[in-house]
């Protein structure tokens, strides 16, 4: 591992490294003795170098930051050595660390809400940071928290650092912590994951601003993330990590074309690409290992495709491998290339059922028809007499129609209707304005008894199968529940939970266990079970994937994908993530502030989009490919997601729009003035924009 | 924000005048204070009788609206009526009332203090020896009746005193009668009374406090602001009372004024013990005597404090929260 410090030195030049992190090790106490949380991780970084930390939940990434940070409780046994230009943090007291916080290094954490003191004023705790390490005034730091909140991009700045974190936007409150993670203007900036919790198109802007403030600082970098797009992007070299270990490392573009540890292979071929709709994607089975229980050979030794006996016996260290500075943690590193040993594919192709009866779409039975759909809320004041001081429209007027085996893929930033258009979908009642047809009833005409047995064909998979599986009873009770419901008899539900469990890939054994013993994708398995009971037609799915890891996701979306095809299900498929969406859905809606502004066959709204605002969301997605992700020109949507209570008048997105702040002013006065109803724009596709011109945004598309 | 109390208050200002006219109700129907009357030996003439109640404002042939608009009226000009023995309560109420708002104020300040600052040190020190030496004191505390806790301080002083073999510490009444000392000596007597039953109080809200803050505190000692903080380049220490104390406070706003207000009766036990006259002694023996005025004097005098005490957690509760202040 000292080699692999020095080769990086070497790279760079004769610049000294800046951080060097040797040998580290982490160790929490345990119930049954200490478990390892990081096992010996080395990195080293220069100037102006990003580092991408990846890996799953679980994998160390975090905790061997905050051990850098000096940030552990003190329970963890920290040893190895992490050294800042050469003196080793590692065992300084915590007042000698408190100096170098913040001022040598900062850190951005990932949820910027919990991340800020409530009770504090934002402006007061920017300030704070540069009153405890530059001995300024409170009048001085104030000041200059002020133009470091301008400098990331807080509109009236002086204004609003007066105002509390709870005021603020998620998208806002990330730029507050780059605000006080670049004030002392540090050496070295850790991100904790600092996109997580946003959308992409808040992403996009704040993977900007991390970009600019890397340059005004010259700060190394290092991205703790399980995103393997935003790591393309920005990184120089990526340390991929499992069960507390890096297993791989090396310069982005090669380890991204030519992975050699089967753990980072199944990783990128788990990634469903917007550039590349038709690849199927290949799970990696199981599920990461406990670390409090590791196995005695390679911690991924029961998850790895290409494993030999060695495996089982021995921990392979990581190792020099392919040239170029490449590290792998592989016994068959050096028999791999560029994802294949010995000609065949480490993950071999998963087998999706693809018969489908190519029925045009035009003839095949509508099985959802919203029409005109809209939902609007109160806003009241007072609390003996409630009066009514505005409106917020959630849902306003949108229509579509899913035809059967298709699946509608719904997407658009948090906060634009979509939840709220399936729940109004799912209650089955009839709307406060236009209607919704399920397989030619219309809700509206339904007695309870009807619309009871309606609820058959309408099933629902929520997005935290934690959340939504009922931890006291086992999971046989749970998938059948709704059969029971539906007073099916004794015997043949037996028969039929057996049958659910094993069409969802788990084991009938697996009845009698309750939520608690499974994986978080085995979770998800069992929500899917539970709504496919009472064979549904139409199947709501709400971010099914969004809670879990990228290799347990894939394993779902396969899953999902059979189902459709092999029952003949269509999907109203809700996701923020527009890969997910590209893989699995045939049409796509894109939503915005209540209304569908683009609306279309999947090959056409991703290929060639038409409306402003879905070219920014397709942009701001990133690609895992190094190569092509550092080619797109991004198209940055300004700002946030208006307040529904407060619209722009005419075109609603127009305050954000790009292609509004390119218009000469007479084109301008159109958008200002005119609400875009969505028109066709030939084929499949149809958008609501005045100035709509076709717009390639993906790569190779 | 200045609104949003005055709306609050305006809000208390109902909720007593439903109180009492609630604990007003109930003690005329449950209350008969013309058993009192009729229980005498020789039984008075009935005329005599009713002439009495009626003049007390509590005779059962009056109509009760009509008595309890007597009596509100009364209490409106600041005169609470009469004991069911013709005494005034007005003057009674006064020294009543000092005498458990001097046990009780001194008694939940240093409660609710050294509560919030046990439970401080115990998060802080959590699972060490510090720690599960407050745990063991709090649930003692909390798992004995304050008269079992209250008798014990007397076997304690008593103790004390007999090893000193002169009084030390004083268990009976809130001032020793007769005493004459000097300002400063009465003073000094008058502290050294007050030492045991404001412990008994003290004590067993230190130890309900104590779990609660250590419990707030232990959730934000977790919370990634707290991390932020240190990340900035606060030490461990700085970073636990400027950040996580001031938040951790918030919860506790709410349940330090309320456990106040209804503890001006709940003393109870404490008073009658240690022999103070207070309004818990009061209520109790109101309730003895039939006395339908005095029980709805004391009930309305709770229903101000608690009510008080509700504003007063509305008032801590803005000037610790932000989120509070602004919508």
């Amino acid at each position: 591992m000292t080699t692999q410090a020095q080769s990086t030195t070497e790279r760079a030049g004769a610049d000294a490294p800046l951080l060097e992190v040797r040998d580290l090790t982490v160790e929490f106490q345990g119930e049954d003795g200490p478990v390892p949380a990081v096992r010996g991780v080395s990195y080293a970084l220069t100037p102006g170098e990003v580092l991408g930390i990846v890996g799953e939940s679980g994998s160390g990434k975090s905790v061997s930051s905050l051990a850098v940070m000096g940030l552990l409780p003190a329970t963890a046994r920290v040893t190895g050595s992490v050294r800042l230009r050469g003196r080793d943090l590692l065992g300084l007291s915590d007042r000698e660390l408190a100096r170098i916080r913040g001022r040598k290094i900062a850190m951005i954490f990932q949820d910027p809400l919990s991340a800020l003191t409530p009770v504090y004023s934002i402006g007061d705790q920017i300030a704070e940071t540069v009153m405890i390490h530059q001995g300024a005034s409170k009048a001085d730091a104030f000041t200059r928290a002020v133009e470091l909140l301008d400098a990331v991009g807080i509109p009236n700045a002086a204004q609003r650092a007066k105002a509390y974190p709870h005021e603020f936007s998620g998208g806002m409150r990330q730029r507050v912590m780059i605000a006080m993670s670049i004030a002392n203007d540090p050496d070295v900036l850790i991100a904790d994951e600092p996109t997580t919790a946003l959308d992409v198109t808040i992403q996009a802007q704040v993977l900007e601003l991390l970009d600019t403030a890397r340059e005004i600082t010259n700060a190394a970098t290092i991205m703790i993330t399980h995103d393997l797009g935003v790591v393309a992007g920005i990184a120089d070299r990526i340390l991929v990590m499992y069960a507390g270990k890096a297993v791989e490392s090396g310069r982005v573009e090669p380890v991204y074309a030519d992975p050699r540890m089967p753990y980072t292979i199944g990783l990128l071929g788990s990634v469903p690409r917007l550039d590349r709709p038709g690849q199927p994607l290949t799970p990696i089975e199981g599920s990461p290992p406990n670390v409090a229980r590791l196995p005695k050979g390679c911690p991924f030794v029961a998850r790895c495709p290409v494993r030999i006996s060695l495996c089982e016996t021995v921990e392979p260290d990581l190792e020099p491998t392919a040239g170029g500075g490449r590290w792998a943690a592989c016994h068959r590193s050096e028999e791999i290339e560029l994802g294949r040993i010995h000609g065949a594919p480490v993950f071999p192709l998963p087998e999706i059922a693809t018969l489908r009866e190519e029925l045009p779409r035009e003839q095949r039975t509508a099985v959802l028809q919203v029409d005109n759909l809209a939902k609007r809320y109160a806003i009241t004041k007072g609390a003996v007499l409630r009066r009514k001081i505005g409106t917020i429209t959630a849902v306003d007027g949108i229509s579509f129609d899913i035809r059967e085996g298709e699946a509608l893929g719904l997407v658009g930033e948090s906060g634009c209707g979509k939840t709220t258009t399936i729940m109004q979908i799912l209650e089955l009642t009839p709307p406060e304005q236009g209607s919704v047809v399920v397989l030619g009833q219309d809700v509206g005409s339904l007695n309870s008894q009807q619309r009871k047995q309606l609820r058959r064909d309408v099933q629902v998979v929520f997005q935290d199968p934690m959340a939504s599986l009922d931890p006291r009873l086992p999971v046989g009770d749970l998938i059948d529940e709704p059969l029971r419901s539906f007073g099916v008899p004794a015997d043949k539900r037996r028969a039929r939970v057996r049958e659910l469990l094993s069409l969802v890939g788990l084991s009938p054994e697996h009845a009698n266990r309750y939520p608690a013993d499974f994986s978080g994708g085995q979770r998800q398995r069992i929500g899917i079970a539970r709504a496919l009971a009472l064979e549904p037609k139409l199947l709501v799915l709400d971010e099914p994937v969004s809670a879990l890891d990228v290799s347990i996701q894939a394993g779902v979306l396969n899953l999902l994908e059979d189902l459709k095809v092999r029952l003949g299900l269509s999907y109203l498929f809700v996701a923020h993530d527009l890969s997910v969406v590209r893989h699995i859905a045939d049409r796509v809606a894109v939503m915005y502030l209540g209304r569908l502004v683009e609306v279309g066959a999947a090959g056409h709204v991703f290929e060639r989009p038409t409306h402003p605002y879905t070219q920014a969301l397709l942009s701001a997605v990133p690609i895992p490919d190094p190569v092509a992700e550092r080619q797109r020109t991004r198209i940055l949507v300004h700002g946030d997601l208006p307040s529904p209570a407060n619209l722009p008048s005419g075109c609603r997105f127009r305050s954000r729009c790009p292609l509004f702040a390119e218009l000469p002013s007479d084109q301008q006065q159109l958008c200002i003035d005119v609400d875009p109803q969505l028109e066709s724009r030939g084929g499949d596709l149809a958008s609501a924009c005045h100035w709509a011109r076709e717009r390639q945004v993906l790569p190779g598309a | 924000m200045g609104r949003f109390l005055l709306k609050r208050l305006a809000n208390y200002a109902v909720l007593i005048v439903v109180a009492t006219t609630m604990a007003y109700m109930i003690a005329s129907l449950a209350l008969h204070p013309r058993a009192r009357y009729e229980g005498r030996n020789p039984p008075p003439p009935a005329a005599v009788v009713d002439s009495t109640l009626t003049a007390y404002g509590v005779n059962d042939k009056d109509p009760l609206v009509g008595r309890y608009v007597h009596w509100i009226g009364g209490v409106l000009h600041g005169d609470f009526g009469k004991t069911v023995t013709g005494g005034s309560i007005n003057a009674e109420l006064g020294a009543r009332a000092l005498v458990s708002l001097r046990l009780l104020l001194i008694g939940s300040i240093l409660g609710a203090v050294l509560g919030v600052l046990v439970g401080v040190v115990s998060a802080v020190k959590q699972y060490r020896l510090t720690d599960r030496f407050f745990t063991a004191f709090s649930f003692f505390f909390i798992a004995t009746p304050v008269f079992f806790t209250a008798v014990l301080l007397k076997f304690g002083a008593l103790t004390v005193n007999d090893a000193a073999g002169t009084t030390l510490l004083n268990y009976v009444g809130y001032a020793t009668p007769g005493l004459d000392a000097g300002f400063l000596g009465s003073a000094w007597d008058q502290v050294n009374h007050l030492v045991l039953p404001t412990l008994s109080i003290a004590l067993a809200q230190i130890a309900y406090f104590s779990r609660y803050q250590r419990n707030s505190m232990l959730d934000v000692m977790g919370s990634d602001f707290l991390r932020t903080a240190q990340a900035k380049g606060l030490t461990r220490r700085r970073a636990l009372f400027k950040h996580g104390l001031r938040t951790a406070l918030i919860p506790m706003a709410t349940l330090l004024a309320y456990s106040f207000g209804t503890l001006v009766v709940g003393a109870t036990f404490t008073e009658k013990i240690f022999a103070w006259h207070g309004m818990g002694e009061w209520l109790v023996d109101s309730i003895t005597n039939n006395d339908i005025n005095v029980t709805a004097t004391v009930a309305m005098f709770t229903a101000v404090f608690i009510l008080l005490s509700g504003f007063l957690s509305d008032v801590i509760y803005a000037v610790l929260d932000p989120r509070v202040r602004v919508s």
